[in-house]
Parts: C-alpha cells; sequence; structure tokens
C-alpha cells in the first residue's frame, strides 16, 4: 500500500528478446502472453518491430489491425481503440507495430506514456515482443523492463548475440539506471533437438548454462508444430498435444513461480508400434 | 568413398568445438565489456603513428581500461619487434 492509502496500478513489463534474429521471439511472446491469459492474467502483447509487423500474424489477428502502436505513441487513437482483443480469450490484448518506414516513430517518452497508460487500464502483464539487433527499437522494448527472456538457439552466434543482450539488460535499462535492483532475466532455450545433442552435434541445456552462467527458465524442443501453429495464426502454447505447447506451458508456469522440472531435453524412448511404423 | 566408409561414417561430435570457442569469445567480450566506444579507434590510430616508426601489427598493441577505487586507469602496451626499424 502507498502512503495515500491507494494500491499503485502497476502493470508487469516482461521483455522478450535475443539479439539475434529468427530464434523464436515472437513465436515466444504470443505463447508467453497467451499462457499468462490463460492463467487468468490481464495481458497486453506490444510488437515492438516498428517497419515489420509479425506478432499479428502468429496471434492470428493480422485482418483486424486498425491502429497501432505509434498511431497511439503520436496521439492519433487511444489506447483502447488500438487494442485487439484475442478471439481465444477475453483478457488478452495485441497493439500491433506501425508499419511506417520512419524508424524515429517511437521514442522514449512515447513509448513510457503508453506503457503508463496500460497500467491505469488495469493490466496485469505487459509482454514486449523486441525487434532482432540492438539498435534502438530493441532498446525501446527492453528500457522499461521488469523481467526478460531472453530467447537463445543452441548455436554458436545465437548463444553470443544473448551474452551480449543480458549485458545490455543489467546496464540499459530504467531499473539499472535508477538503481531500483536488476531486472530479473529468464534463459528460453528454443529450437533443442535432444537427439543431435545425444549425437554430440548441438550445444546441450549444460553447455549453453556453463557458457551463459544462467540457468534456463525453459527448454523448447524443435518441433514441427510450431510452423503448423505459426501458419494458423494460434500460438503453440495452445496445441496442447505438442511438446513444444507443453514445454510452453512448464515455462509460462515456471515464470509465474511453480517449479517444475524440465521435459523433452531427453532423447524419447520409442515404443514397439512407433518403432515399427515409424513416426 | 566405398560403401564400407559410407556405413562407417559417423557425424563429428562439433557441439564441444562450439562450446570451447564460445568460452573463449565470450569470457573476452566480458572483459571488454563497458570500455569506452573510443578505445579501438584509439587502437587503430596509435597503430598509424608507431608504423611511421617500426613495423607492428595492430595485435602487438594492448589497450586496457582498469577500474580502481573511483578512477580509471587507461593501460597501453605495445610489443615492438627487435631491432628492425621501418625505412
Amino acid at each position: 500500500m502507498s502512503i495515500t492509502g491507494e494500491e499503485p496500478l502497476s502493470a508487469e513489463i516482461i521483455v522478450v528478446t535475443s539479439g539475434k534474429g529468427g530464434v523464436g521471439k515472437t513465436t515466444t511472446s504470443a505463447s508467453l502472453a497467451t499462457g499468462l491469459a490463460m492463467a487468468g492474467k490481464k495481458v497486453a502483447v506490444i510488437d515492438f518491430d516498428v517497419g515489420l509487423r509479425n506478432l499479428d500474424l502468429i496471434m492470428g489477428c493480422e485482418r483486424r489491425v486498425v491502429y497501432d502502436f505509434v498511431n497511439v505513441v503520436h496521439g492519433e487513437a487511444t489506447i483502447k481503440q488500438a487494442l485487439i482483443k484475442d478471439k481465444r480469450h477475453d483478457n488478452l490484448f495485441v497493439l500491433a507495430a506501425s508499419q511506417t518506414r520512419d524508424k524515429d516513430a517511437l521514442t522514449q517518452e512515447g513509448v513510457e506514456k503508453v506503457l503508463d497508460g496500460l497500467s491505469k487500464e488495469g493490466f496485469d502483464y505487459i509482454v514486449c515482443d523486441s525487434p532482432a539487433g540492438i539498435e534502438k527499437g530493441a532498446h525501446l522494448a527492453m528500457y522499461f523492463a521488469d523481467h526478460a527472456v531472453v530467447v537463445v538457439n543452441p548455436e554458436v552466434s545465437s548463444v553470443r548475440d544473448s551474452d551480449r543482450i543480458l549485458g545490455l539488460l543489467s546496464s540499459k535499462t530504467r531499473r539499472a539506471e535508477r538503481g531500483e535492483g536488476p531486472i530479473t532475466q529468464h534463459l528460453l532455450l528454443t529450437r533443442y533437438n535432444p537427439a543431435r545433442v545425444a549425437l554430440g552435434e548441438m550445444l546441450s541445456v549444460k553447455d549453453v548454462e556453463e557458457i551463459l552462467g544462467i540457468l534456463v527458465v525453459g527448454v523448447i524442443p524443435e518441433s514441427e508444430n510450431v510452423l503448423a501453429a505459426s501458419n494458423a495464426g494460434v500460438p503453440v502454447i495452445l496445441d496442447e498435444n505438442s511438446n513444444a505447447g507443453q514445454a510452453y506451458r512448464d515455462t509460462v508456469a515456471r515464470i509465474l513461480g511453480e517449479d517444475r522440472p524440465l521435459r523433452f531435453t531427453e532423447v524419447a524412448k520409442k515404443g514397439f508400434l512407433q518403432r515399427v511404423f515409424g513416426g | 568413398m566405398g560403401i564400407l566408409d559410407f556405413l562407417k561414417r559417423k557425424p563429428e561430435p562439433t557441439a564441444s568445438v562450439a562450446k570451447e570457442r564460445l568460452r573463449i569469445i565470450v569470457a573476452q567480450e566480458r572483459s571488454t565489456r563497458g570500455a569506452p566506444d573510443y578505445l579501438p579507434l584509439l587502437r587503430n590510430e596509435l597503430l598509424e603513428v608507431i608504423k611511421k616508426y617500426v613495423h607492428v601489427d595492430i595485435d602487438a598493441i594492448n589497450i586496457n581500461v582498469e577500474r580502481d577505487s573511483g578512477h580509471e586507469v587507461l593501460e597501453l602496451s605495445v610489443a615492438l619487434p627487435d631491432g628492425k626499424t621501418a625505412p
């Protein structure tokens, strides 16, 4: 409780970032936001990739985009007008990226205004889907965050870039600048292939944890269901029969403080019928 | 490649190579993190000056910033080749 006796409204801000492109940031943002909404939280997920709009496709709401993030920053639309309500969850909203070519369309003040506005609307979580790279867009996506999910693939360039991002998270955020205590860093290993790890062809969970000096919050196995889900515009976490979907459910539960063991990190033993018929 | 070679062919266990390379580069990049952005440029310009007098390679110049209780020390070392000067 604050001194005035009013509970300050404040949403938890989570940035999904990686440095390297194509490692699964948007897939993760969509599943994380959906998972938090499934847990009963009021969630907004924002696409920070100004110029390239992607999150709306992965969330399956691309035909309902009227106003975008930059419209709100410029005062051309209110936050309420720009938020797109998810078809499947009443408490989940998407804020699409602008397709403007003006890279300076987002400013720190503008982003702060939108995040404060969302807090006042009573959102519990704001998920910020960062663009690749370490330029302005990525910087703005992480600047106001309380928590970070760093998405990494078991591959040399991705691991190196995520170390760079971990360094930026601990120095170039508002929390760091104000000395408000460190941002919580979660490492999420995606596109993991246990069979290739067993053959010594791919870095293992332990290898990545050792190199980066941080434990993983989840491991998402490489899965054909991820492409199928994005084809259909349904976040893969909703595919409860897929390993990737289940691994995302475990990850969201861990981020919410639950203790769950890692799954799908060992080579699955095939049953007799699978061995005979394949699959 | 004979058929026996093909059957015996095993994928290279390259993950250990990746791990070792990453361990080195990540440690190196962490040590220079937070250092001023002008250091690489300073290093190149110093090299140009030194080259006027002696033949040295960029790797022969080592620049470090050490933080020591409130003040920073710029440490610079140049390994000169033995006895050879530029024309």
